[in-house]
């Protein structure tokens, strides 16, 4: 549909209709951002001895997040007397608009995407790498100094994870001679890129947390060092922007590698009958699973390891695996 | 050539990782320390000059909240001196009941020590594992003495209370509980190659810097230096029990981790055989005038607590009161080498050298 919508001429019906296409993804992106926090929290509870959210909403805290957000909201907004005002301002749409914006191209089933385009993949690096600016340029407007350290942090951490990330893809990309995210999946039905790819997997898991800040390359935010880095100044619904771009790009993070590598919407053999939202749904809660469990049990790595990691260890392993992937895709 | 600019930034006094109100003004280039002040005293309530207004027994839960961590260790320390001085004879079961309650006390103490560190590092999980256990600490700490962190219990000549009973049964559970939980702690963080790659060869110092900065407990024995004062110098009933010195060479961040975590062990075996030789009965308090005067003189008495060497002098004139009263406190001599070791490093070894150091602000500031 959205194909054809494209191509049409432009007029205030189909605006209205791409305007109401976004509301509605960002009312499902919202409704996952609420109960992935939840979930985050509940599952942090279960595997440190706690309960977690226990009170607002029944006792499964189902409407703590809501309650959380709403306090957000009606929050002092607070800014620093001395902070840079309109760079302040705009740095958290800066950071939150790109988290949006590249789930446009992500397949959640064979139906179910809004923008089917060409170079879907190449769509979302691109994209994903803006919100970077937002980080630096909140860190540096705060006009603190624990928060230029975590903008600067950010800065250095995102430019050197997302050369071993793209790196890691071109062996998938090599195996389904497409950059769209369809022909992808669709090249993905005789075996998944996790089973021809295992390097490319691994590296792609540990620069996509590196990507999200999350423990362990929680380094812009460290608590314990830079009490809480990029955000140190911000208060109320500017914080929630913040946070809420981190939640949404770990839900693209968690599409995006259940498309590239776990076969996206495709079933398991045998099990064909099952909906191919139910299989994308249940590939990707085991992702953000993951990403959760490895935020519990690792410590945080230090700013110079984080860039060793990434340039001597996790660049070559990409390099190596591109050069492998292509001697073993021309012999057999 | 790039131009920096050097920028100074107040870690502290409220920040997370100062492990209380503890300030450090550091000037940094980029993220490199180029030198690093501690400023304390936000803490300081003046315990040595109250003391002099103070008879023995008041003089007590004031030490309570000087090393808050392990109270115990302190309540002994003024006791033990005042005991020194009046030539006390302390019956046995008070001493087994002292033993008991410092050797839990240490393993509360190390087992903060551990989640808080890990805290800094970023790991928020082992915080959590650490104070389960620490809990069932306290809470036997609780039953014997009515208080969970400022105890109160040591008097001069012996100890407030009784066990209470099946008090010691539950002493005994505990131990290989605690054996068993330390293997799992073992499993989720020593072997961990982040965990490791952010503490070896961090927060370096030889032997002979130790000694010349004074400093004491694991921060001396992690670099090779034998010398602990329940061995070299027994106290109470120290020379009963069979345990080790525990001694690393490395004398940097991952030779202090391996040493706390070690003499966890080491207390454990002390707080069993202590468990099994409990005599059935006997009296808790020696035979101890209405008010304790110590006689005219001075005297000073050194022992391990779970941080360093804590000391305690007194100078009397025969009053009720002290004339004179001086704690020896580890924490504050073994943060004076700090300056020296965060020259050149980063924030986030900052962090883990100061984390290293086991600090309580309590007992810095005094």
């Amino acid at each position: 549909m959205v194909q054809e919508l494209l191509a049409s001429p432009p007029g205030l019906m189909n605006f209205a209709i791409f305007f109401l296409l976004a509301a509605i993804l960002l009312m499902v992106i919202l409704g996952f951002v609420t109960y992935a926090i939840l979930a985050e929290r509940k599952v942090m509870g279960f595997m440190q001895l706690r309960h977690g959210p226990n009170q607002v909403g029944g006792r499964w805290g189902l409407l703590q997040t809501v309650a959380d957000v709403l306090k957000l909201l009606i929050k002092e907004d607070t800014i620093p007397k001395l902070a840079d005002r309109p760079l302040f301002i705009l740095a958290p749409v800066i950071a939150f608009a790109p988290a949006f914006l590249v789930l446009a191209v992500i397949p959640f089933t064979d139906k179910l995407q809004f923008a089917d385009i060409g170079v879907g993949l190449l769509y979302y690096i691109a994209i994903s790498g803006i919100s970077t600016v937002g980080v630096v340029t909140g860190g540096w407007a705060s006009n603190n100094k624990y928060a230029l350290l975590g903008g600067m942090r950010a800065a250095a951490q995102m430019i050197s994870y997302e050369i071993p990330l793209v790196m890691s893809l071109l062996g998938v990309i090599l195996l389904s001679g497409s950059l769209n995210l369809n022909d992808i999946v669709s090249a993905q039905s005789h075996g998944w890129f996790i089973i021809k790819q295992p390097i490319a997997f691994i590296i792609f898991i540990i620069a996509s947390i590196a990507e999200l800040n999350r423990t362990p390359f929680d380094l812009p935010e460290a608590e314990s060092e830079l009490v809480a880095g990029f955000h140190v100044e911000y208060s109320g619904f500017r914080w929630a922007f913040f946070m809420l771009s981190e939640y949404v790009y770990l839900f693209a993070m968690a599409a995006l590698t259940t498309v590239l590598f776990l076969g996206g919407w495709g079933a398991l053999p045998f099990l064909g009958f099952i909906p191919g939202a139910v299989w994308f749904s249940l590939k990707f809660s085991l992702i953000v699973f993951i990403l959760i469990w490895v935020r519990v049990t690792l410590p945080r790595l230090r700013a110079d390891q984080l860039m060793e990691f990434g340039w001597k260890v996790l660049l070559p392993a990409a390099l190596a695996n591109i050069f492998l992937t292509a001697i073993l895709k021309e012999l057999f | 050539m790039i131009r920096t600019e050097e920028m100074l930034l107040n870690v502290g006094p409220q920040h997370p990782s100062t492990h209380g109100v503890f300030r450090l003004v550091v000037k940094i280039d980029g993220e490199i320390i180029k030198e690093a002040t501690p400023v304390i005293g936000y803490l300081h309530r003046g315990t040595e000059k109250l003391a002099e207004d103070l008879q023995y027994t008041q003089i007590i839960p004031y030490t309570d909240r000087m090393d808050y961590l392990s109270a115990m260790t302190n309540n002994y320390v003024i006791c033990h001196a005042v005991e020194t001085m009046m030539g006390l004879e302390i019956p046995e079961r008070a001493e087994y009941l002292r033993v008991l309650a410092m050797e839990l006390g240490r393993v509360a103490s190390h087992l903060v020590w551990w989640g808080t560190y890990l805290l800094d590092i970023g790991a928020v999980s082992p915080f959590l594992y650490a104070f389960r256990e620490r809990e069932m600490i306290i809470n036997l700490l609780n039953e014997l003495s009515g208080a969970r962190l400022t105890f109160n219990y040591m008097r001069v000549g012996g100890v407030k209370w009784d066990a209470p009973e099946g008090w010691i049964d539950k002493v005994r559970e505990f131990v290989p509980y605690m054996r068993q939980q330390l293997e799992g702690y073992h499993r989720l963080v020593t072997g961990n190659e982040i965990f490791m790659k952010r503490v070896k060869g961090i927060g370096t110092y030889t032997k002979e810097e130790a000694i010349n900065y004074s400093l004491s407990g694991a921060n001396l024995r992690c670099t090779g230096v034998n010398w602990d004062l329940r061995k070299d110098e027994p106290y109470s009933i120290y020379d009963r029990f069979s345990f080790d010195t525990v001694v690393r060479t490395g004398g940097d961040a991952w030779a202090r981790y391996e040493c706390r975590m070690q003499e966890i062990v080491e207390s454990l075996k002390i707080i069993e055989q202590a468990a099994a030789q409990f005599p059935a009965e006997g009296s808790i308090m020696a035979k101890v005038p209405k008010i304790i005067k110590a006689p005219k003189g001075e005297a000073y008495v050194r022992i391990e607590s779970p941080r360093g060497e804590i000391g305690c002098y007194i100078a009397s004139e025969g009053k009720k009161e002290p004339y004179r009263l001086k704690f020896r406190r580890p924490s504050f001599y073994n943060l004076q080498i700090l300056p020296k070791l965060l020259k050149g490093e980063n924030m986030a070894n900052l962090i883990t050298i100061l984390g290293a150091i086991d600090i309580v602000l309590g007992e810095v500031d005094g």
